[in-house]
């Protein structure tokens, strides 16, 4: 097998690049001659780091899941990024973002965003650093993630919505696109996943390997190995994934497993599972796998799970699911309820919409009772109570 | 030869340069407008695909991509509308789309369905310099089809040299940093950038776009450069027209002279 790493074009294999408009070109230049510089500096990981362990909580609990080990037959072990400041594994990279925004002098933030995670975790690191906010949304996610809208706006953060298209995160993203080309010279886009154009997916994969770091710490302590059988993610862009996957990406002995969302079933026309129905072309500046017809016209995405609805996923997955080093599972909306339900009444622990279709893949898969399991339990599922208790309760 | 090219030397000065959607405001509309340009003295044709997801576009454009679409315009569609008017067309057409679009129809079909469809020229905004040298230059210059690379004002120097001369049609000079469909008035910032491009590109053809919509603009652009495109303000006009053969012309001569001409 052949290493997984970026070259020095931004690409996985075949997938990445960065396929922008002259209008984005000094912007994302700047950001791909400084991002390497300014991560591996001093100043940078000193304060990166202090801010995960005292502001964000690190490292995040790796909980041996006894209800869940004895069900499916396994060690069950769940990453706990649903205890970070702000309930998601997506602080970790706007913590990242932002120390980089101020180092290379910008003073206005944008961002879009999904189910609202990375939307409440941009608003507050700016409310951090006293800086100036906007998030694109979709109109629809607007109202299914009607908590984490209120949280941005109490954080001090414009909330803009985006009105084309299927109104989800594709087209919020399309929006924080267009509003950088608008304003060149002050603002800084926080992408929220391993998605846009080159430097951003490498850049956010850096910024959540923590993740990965910390796996395999107290992986070592607990069972005397640093790596586990599988692990176990959802993709939506594919951060939580990267990031848990980062430091396994040439560890063979351990199987990477995307969760995609299936919606209401593959093949109904209401799905977003990209592995099966999307094929190789560009979205948001990268190469990569995406729904589309025969035209190139990209084809609106449904999930009933806000951060998993996008029509593409992030050019390093891509290149794990074309070489065969990652296995994805679809999970329909039901399975996810379902799942989210079980971990509540077996471990006390309501997790995000987006994470219940991580742990529905438990009951597709067969263990054996030694095998080593890491699930990263995204986010908690404060967000999605109202649908919770719409289709559950 | 390259009516396109045959254009940029023959008239140095003052070219109209167009943008419409195709299938908008109706699907058979692309034929009608094109028809009317032909008598109405505009230069240049520039037809967007549309698009799903148009990244470099402002809301008037994409707002034409989407009901295009819901219109029902296809790649393939497109191609048979313009080979239908094939023999009667004489002014250069460029279609202007992104770059999915052309990867998934086949770049080879494309580029072939451009050539028999009579198409002069591409501007594809999305493409890298990099990625055009590598796999489409060959395939443009093997069917004598020109394209167009923008500079804006932040492009640096460096790069509008290489831009200058990776552009075998003209070289489209953003007029502002941001995207179409802005209306305010040209600004002295925006004079310096046109007079600072003018001189890096000496002698070669270039065109302001973005944000030209009347004839006081268009005056301006072709101060500094050999011509302008109008895209958002003609769409905008288009949404308007009761009759597009009526007033397409009217609407053009508005643009070139500064006469009020009244509605009839
Ligand atoms: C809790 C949680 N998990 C997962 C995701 C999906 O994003 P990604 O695939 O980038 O991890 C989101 C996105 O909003 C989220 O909020």
């Amino acid at each position: 097998m052949q290493k997984i790493q970026i070259n020095d074009d931004g690409f996985y294999g075949a997938f990445g690049g960065a396929y922008i408009p002259e209008m984005l070109y000094k912007n994302v230049d700047d950001l791909k001659n400084q991002y390497l510089k300014i991560i591996e500096s001093d100043s940078f990981q000193k304060e990166y780091h202090q801010l995960l362990k005292d502001y964000v909580g690190r490292p995040s609990p790796l909980y041996y899941s006894k209800n869940l080990s004895q069900k499916y037959n396994a060690k069950i072990y769940l990453k706990r990024e649903d205890l970070n400041h702000t309930g998601a594994h997506k602080i970790n990279n706007t913590i990242g973002q932002i120390l980089i925004a101020q180092r290379m002098g910008k003073t206005r933030i944008i961002a879009e965003t999904g189910a609202g995670q990375h939307g409440v975790a941009t608003a507050t690191v700016c409310a951090l650093m006293g800086l100036e906010c906007i998030v694109y949304m979709g109109e629809v996610d607007i109202e299914r993630q009607a908590p984490n809208v209120a949280r941005m706006k109490m954080l001090g953060a414009e909330v803009r919505a985006a009105t084309s298209g299927s109104k989800t995160l594709k087209d919020a993203t399309n929006e924080a696109i267009r509003d950088w080309i608008n304003n060149p010279n002050d603002t800084f886009y926080i992408i929220g996943s391993v998605v846009g154009p080159h430097p951003y997916p490498d850049m956010v994969a850096k910024l959540q390997a923590v993740i990965s770091e910390e796996i395999k710490k107290q992986l070592l302590e607990k069972e005397n190995r640093g790596h586990p059988d599988y692990i176990i993610a959802c993709v939506g862009g594919g951060s939580n994934a990267a990031g848990a996957f980062y430091h396994y990406l040439n560890e063979k002995s351990t199987q990477l497993i995307i969760v995609e969302a299936a919606g209401m079933g593959i093949h109904t026309g209401e799905s977003a599972a990209t592995s099966v129905l999307g094929s190789q072309g560009i979205i948001h500046g990268s190469k990569t796998l995406l729904m589309q017809d025969e035209d190139g016209q990209i084809i609106e995405p449904y999930s009933i799970s806000a951060g998993l609805d996008y029509p593409g996923i992030g050019p390093l997955h891509a290149h794990l699911i074309d070489s065969e080093r990652a296995h994805v599972f679809s999970v329909t909306d039901k399975e996810a309820l379902q799942a989210g339900l079980e971990l509540s009444r077996l471990e006390g622990i309501i997790p995000a919409l987006e994470t219940s279709h991580a742990l529905a893949v438990l009951d597709k898969m067969k263990f054996t009772s030694k095998e080593i399991v890491v699930i990263n339990l995204s986010g908690r599922g404060d967000k999605d109570l109202a649908t919770y208790m719409k289709h559950c309760l | 030869m390259n009516r396109l090219i045959k254009t940029l030397e023959q008239k140095p000065s003052n070219l109209l340069n167009l943008f419409f959607t195709a299938g908008f405001p109706y699907l058979t509309d692309t034929i009608t407008i094109l028809k009317t340009l032909q008598n109405s003295e505009v230069d240049i044709v520039e037809i967007g695909m549309p698009y799903s997801d148009p990244l470099a576009d402002g809301t008037t454009i994409q707002e034409s991509s989407t009901i295009a679409l819901k219109n029902g315009m296809k790649l393939q569609l497109l191609f048979e509308q313009l080979n239908s008017i094939k023999e009667d067309n004489n002014i250069p057409i460029i279609l202007m789309g992104y770059y999915n679009q052309l990867l998934q129809y086949g770049l080879d079909r494309f580029l072939d369905d451009c050539k028999n469809a009579g198409v002069d020229g591409l501007i594809i905004p999305d493409l890298p310099l990099s990625e055009y040298e590598a796999v489409l230059k060959d395939k443009l210059e093997a069917r004598d089809i020109a394209i167009s690379f923008l500079i804006t004002p932040n492009t640096s120097t460096e790069r509008v040299d290489l831009i200058k001369r990776a552009s075998t049609g003209f070289v489209y000079v953003v007029a502002d940093n941001s995207i179409t469909g802005k209306s305010k008035d040209i600004s002295d910032e925006q004079i310096q950038y046109f007079k600072r491009t003018k001189k890096l590109m000496d002698t070669k053809p270039h065109l302001i776009g973005f944000g030209i919509k009347d004839n006081t603009s268009f005056r301006q652009a072709c101060d500094y450069a050999n011509g302008a495109i109008i895209g958002s303000a003609f769409i905008k006009a288009l949404k308007e027209m009761k009759d597009l053969e009526q007033e397409i012309p009217k609407w053009v001569k508005s643009i070139k002279t500064n006469e009020v001409i009244p509605n009839s």
